[in-house]
């Protein structure tokens, strides 16, 4: 991938702050990262570490309130969106930015065609006429593999299989040629089959139109296939971000290799039980003055209490936010 | 769908008679004589040859079955003479008021309009109003205008018509003497003018109706937009960059009208039933208040007949709503 290149999506220094009832939660706090052209990036944590919540605020989809967005620049194409107007952000919206939700079961209209569907973001961000969008409606259908796309338009959303409705929110989320396309979670709700389907899908889709991918995941398999970047998220914030092939190969963050220790292996003896990290995610009050996975960390020292630890690069294009990898001794 | 609609109206045909049959028993072993608002001066005899004239003599089979024969066969007879001028049904005996001794069709048809125009506008007004007021409340819940909504609502399902009734008539037609307190059925609508004195005898039942009906519409509308508006599909309209007044208007009310519809045509029926309470305030003589006085009066007959024209039309428009749901929601299938 392009090193130190034209950048798609920059993300600098971004807070998120929930206002509930029972006071705040600092879900996402002090992200950066950006995305090259054409590149695959791999987003992993547990669930709570704030993945979805990082991605859904870069094109405002959080509900605010309670969400609101303190500090930070999402710059797409160097524009800023979280000052432009809520007009512009809805060109951004299907426009530049694709989005493919976690459950296909539940994220179609149920009481429109796929083909009303499909033509709506046609219409809205290409200006095109009912015709023009019914053609291009068609292509889409067959781009992304579903057989007689011509009448299956007409085809209300219950008609389809899972894997057949990911595929038409797939087909949405590409049909104004995005730049980048946020895919959370696509394939957890399907069987493996269809994951397996659905992510040979999205390589080669990515290989004809050239945009580049953001891919949120539990599943470690479907990173080590795809991505070209992998960045871990622990408590709202970025722990570990490296090439793929690093991040596998030599793990800096003990959440990472944790992480990688819970994946059950398949050769060797079997393990009488999986492994598990030990306890729960934190719910952060605040911002964190300490390392947010200190409790959990089988490398806890009197620093990890004290600071924050701070993203910062040790070569490679790698990135690490532990104080216990800066003394250059990991263990 | 058609042949669901079929299926149906042939169903409907054993249920009809069964409501008739349970209808006729249970106004027959209810206590109550129609001779009994005769003068006392009149001798039993000549009272017991009255009873006998109205066919309280035969059998109760025997009168169910005329009823019934006089009510699916001579009736509408009847109307087919009436519409065509044919002569099919003359000399049979109808369905006649043991009050008036006129057949009780021919009553109702007279009382049906001042029903339709009140009850039927009260509905209309109900509707547009509540619609609206559900939609905006639920889109912005818990702001001022959804929690005086919530307010009003609360208290027009609470308080009775006859209490809300009393109340305009003394503040609009005697203190303020707007409106007059009855309601003229004589009133004929021949001008401008006469449109105007319509109207203005109309406004007090109508609000008091559609007081009641926009509180019940209104919170349906609202519960069902909320539970629309937090699917997520409302977050994939707003991924794909539609504008709020698509997101809401097209999508998720198209989503949350599919209940709210179903209960609107449900309501139907209750139009034509009249409102027994407010049409008695008003003195609207329209199906309510015929109603109450047939039962006041021991007219079986009328009250029969009432209230089996109210049993085939609460069919009917359990029919049509079920339709109306499977036409609105795609995934309803009846084959």
């Amino acid at each position: 991938m392009p090193e130190g290149g034209r950048r798609v999506l920059e993300v600098l220094g971004l807070e998120i702050v929930f206002h509930t009832r029972d006071g705040e939660i600092h879900a996402v706090n002090d992200v950066s990262f950006s995305l090259a052209p054409g590149e695959v990036l791999g987003v992993v944590g547990e669930s709570g570490s704030g993945k979805s919540v990082t991605m859904m605020s870069l094109i405002g989809l959080l509900p605010s309130p309670p969400a609101r967005v303190c500090r930070g620049q999402v710059l797409l194409d160097g524009e800023n969106l979280l000052m432009v107007s809520p007009a512009r952000m809805r060109q951004v919206r299907g426009g530049e930015v694709g989005f493919v939700f976690q459950d296909p079961m539940t994220s179609l209209n149920p009481v429109f065609t796929v083909g009303y569907q499909l033509a709506e973001p046609l219409r809205r961000h290409m200006g095109m006429t009912k015709r023009a969008a019914r053609a291009r409606s068609i292509e889409l259908l067959e781009l992304v593999g579903i057989p007689d796309a011509a009448a299956r338009l007409r085809d209300y959303p219950h008609q389809f299989s899972g894997g057949m409705r990911q595929r038409v929110m797939i087909a949405i989320a590409l049909a104004c040629e995005p730049k980048v396309l946020i895919a959370d979670e696509p394939t957890t709700a399907l069987d493996v089959t269809i994951q397996a389907q659905i992510l040979e899908l999205l390589q080669d889709l990515r290989a004809q139109l050239g945009m580049a991918i953001i891919w949120i995941t539990h599943d470690l398999g479907v990173i080590a296939g795809i991505a070209d970047r992998v960045m871990v998220m622990y408590g709202g914030q970025v722990v570990e971000q490296a090439p793929v092939r690093e991040v596998f190969g030599n793990p800096q963050h003990p959440y990472t290799r944790a992480l990688l220790k819970t994946v059950p292996s398949v050769t060797g003896a079997r393990a009488a039980r999986l492994e598990v990290i030990e306890g729960q995610p934190p719910i952060l009050t605040s911002a964190p003055s300490a390392c947010s996975f200190r409790d959990r960390c089988a490398d806890r020292a009197a620093q990890c209490d004290r600071e924050n630890p701070v993203l910062r690069a040790i070569g490679g294009g790698h990135d690490v936010a532990c104080h216990q990898s800066y003394g250059g001794c990991p263990a | 769908m058609l042949t669901f609609t079929i299926r149906r109206l042939i169903f409907a045909v054993p249920t009809l008679l069964f409501t008739a049959l349970i209808i006729f028993l249970l106004l027959e072993l209810a206590p109550g004589d129609p001779m009994s608002n005769v003068p006392l001066t009149v001798p039993d005899d000549v009272k017991q040859q009255m009873r006998l004239a109205l066919g309280l003599g035969e059998p109760m089979h025997i009168r169910f079955f005329k009823w019934i024969v006089q009510f699916f066969w001579i009736e509408p007879l009847n109307l087919f003479d009436q519409m065509f001028g044919t002569t099919f049904a003359e000399g049979k005996l109808r369905v006649i008021s043991w009050q008036s001794r006129s057949p009780v069709i021919d009553i109702i048809a007279e009382r049906i309009p001042q029903t339709l125009w009140v009850v039927g506008t009260a509905y209309v007004v109900a509707i547009a109003i509540a619609i609206p007021v559900g939609i905006y409340s639920a889109y912005r819940q818990y702001s001022f205008f959804d929690q005086a909504g919530t307010f009003i609502t609360m208290v027009g399902y609470s308080v009775p018509p006859f209490f809300s009734g009393v109340l305009v008539i003394v503040v609009f037609a005697v203190n303020l003497g707007w409106f007059p307190s009855i309601y003229d059925t004589t009133h004929k609508v021949v001008d401008w003018d006469s449109f105007v004195v319509q109207l203005k005898q109309m406004i007090m039942p109508v609000m008091v109706l559609a007081l009641q009906i926009t509180s019940q519409i209104s919170r349906f509308m609202r519960a069902s937009m909320l539970d629309n508006l937090e699917q997520d599909y409302v977050r994939t309209a707003r991924a794909k960059g539609m504008g709020e007044r698509t997101v809401v208007m097209v999508h998720v009310l198209r989503n949350s009208m599919i209940p709210v519809v179903t209960v609107i045509a449900l309501g139907i029926p209750a139009i034509f039933g009249g409102a027994i309470i407010t049409e008695q305030v008003f003195k609207v003589n329209g199906i309510g208040q015929l109603l109450i006085t047939a039962i006041q009066a021991n007219d079986l007959p009328m009250v029969q007949t009432l209230t089996f024209i109210f049993a085939v039309l609460i069919v009917l428009f359990n029919l049509f709503a079920d339709v109306l749901y499977g036409i609105l929601d795609p995934r309803i299938r009846y084959d």
